[in-house]
């Protein structure tokens, strides 16, 4: 063979209509997966430098110290909130995939492996819309 | 090297012998060319009986086909035609010159796996009555191009070689005591699926892992390493020899359960079930309680 040709990743994204359930899942997962430790890190780095009022009883008791300023703030923008079902939507998808992929591990069902998929994204949308009135009416602190 | 062939010759198609025998009168009719100029386009719209496929073309050594095209063939509907039949009519009649591995035709050499409609599937054993046209065949997708739809398949079979595919017993038994070595009728039922294996390299084709993870054992070769692994006949010594192969960084655990392998394999074979399998195997090997 003197001259071959490499297509390269021909069956990337462009291809998504064609992708079956399985493939789905995997994707999912590992997007999912990185938001959640996007968000782990966001969120350790906003409570981390939001806790100025420790021992500070006084600024506590008048709930205007930095923590709960920092909380009020936030929960008050409505972009935030929506990300909160967002974010409650990742979470519950990864962690029922998740027990998928353990059943998967464990040999257990593996021929609905393609159900189980289907059924954590039901229960996900179930979930997220149940959670819709609780995130977006805002939590009073 | 000539350049004449630039463009597929798209000569009339004159009757063939081959198909005659099952084909409607319609079908007998179609005379026109395998290239998409406007009336055989029209033609086949009239019809309503010939199959439209696309076909991948690349050939190296001719200048003019070094850039990879698709080529539009029409080719008259047959009951029963396979994708393989379409092409095979397609080089008989309008091309001779595209290229693609078949052999047996009953799904048993595992020559003709193609890409066929964004999904791997043995030509032989896909009705082309069954796919959305126009019918687009490619070559397999992470294998290197040979020419058209024939790919280089040197790695898939470094892949299988590697996971030492044959029987091994550790202790032969002298020339005059040699007997049958029998399996049990359950162990042959274990293995029974992992045995079907035909080389077509369709799972490792599929998989998304080996596309970028070019160590991968990959579905076929652990599959075929599942064979000999999970049978009686070999000593415990040797099942450990094979799973030190496989329990290495690019063996078992490469594997994500896409679920991309089982899903193409056109034998059924349950792929993504026996690398679990040895997953476990692995792990269960390198457990200890002490």
């Amino acid at each position: 063979m003197s001259q071959s040709y490499n297509r390269g990743l021909i069956e990337d994204f462009g291809r998504w209509k064609e992708f079956s359930a399985g493939m789905w899942a995997w994707i999912f997962h590992k997007f999912t997966g990185w938001m959640l430790i996007g968000y782990l890190f966001t969120h350790i780095a906003v409570l981390s430098t939001s806790v100025g009022a420790a021992g500070n009883e006084a600024a506590i008791m008048a709930e205007s110290d930095v923590y709960t300023t920092t909380l009020q703030g936030l929960e008050g923008l409505f972009l935030i909130r929506l990300l909160e079902v967002g974010l409650l939507a990742v979470a519950v998808f990864h962690i029922l995939n998740g027990l998928r992929l353990l059943m998967v591990d464990l040999g257990v069902g593996l021929e609905a492996q393609d159900k189980s998929f289907y059924a954590s994204l039901v229960l996900t949308g179930a979930i997220t819309v149940a959670s819709v009135p609780t995130f977006l009416t805002g939590v009073s602190l | 090297m000539s350049t004449q062939q630039a463009e597929p010759e798209s000569q009339e198609a004159p009757e063939d012998p081959e198909m005659k025998g099952a084909e409607s009168p319609a079908a007998e009719q179609q005379k026109g060319g395998g290239m998409v100029d406007e009336q055989a386009e029209k033609e086949a719209e009239l019809e309503g009986e010939t199959v439209h496929i696309k076909v991948f073309r690349y050939d190296p050594e001719v200048e003019g086909k070094q850039e990879p095209r698709f080529d539009d063939f029409h080719v008259p509907f047959t009951k029963g035609m396979t994708v393989l039949d379409s092409v095979m009519y397609a080089r008989d009649e309008y091309d001779s010159s595209l290229t693609f591995r078949h052999s047996c035709r009953q799904a048993v050499c595992g020559s003709d796996a193609f890409f066929v409609n964004g999904k791997q599937r043995l030509g032989c054993k896909t009705q082309i009555s069954d796919l959305e046209q126009p019918v687009r065949i490619e070559p397999l997708p992470h294998q290197e191009v040979v020419k058209d739809l024939v790919v280089d398949m040197d790695h898939f079979y470094d892949q299988m070689h590697a996971v030492e595919p044959y029987f091994q017993d550790e202790d032969t038994p002298e020339t005059d005591a040699l007997e049958e070595q029998r399996q049990s009728p359950e162990n042959r039922e274990k293995i029974k699926m992992s045995s079907r294996c035909i080389w077509c390299g369709a799972c490792m084709s599929s998989c998304n892992i080996a596309a970028g993870d070019n160590e991968y054992l990959g579905p076929a070769a652990i599959n075929k390493a599942y064979k000999f692994a999970m049978d009686d006949r070999e000593g415990e010594e040797i099942k450990e020899h094979r799973l030190r192969i496989l329990e290495q960084e690019h063996g078992v655990w490469r594997c994500q359960t896409q679920f991309s392998c089982t899903e193409v394999c056109p034998k059924d074979i349950p792929l993504t079930e026996h690398i679990q399998e040895l997953k476990r195997e692995a792990v269960k090997k390198n457990l200890k309680f002490w």
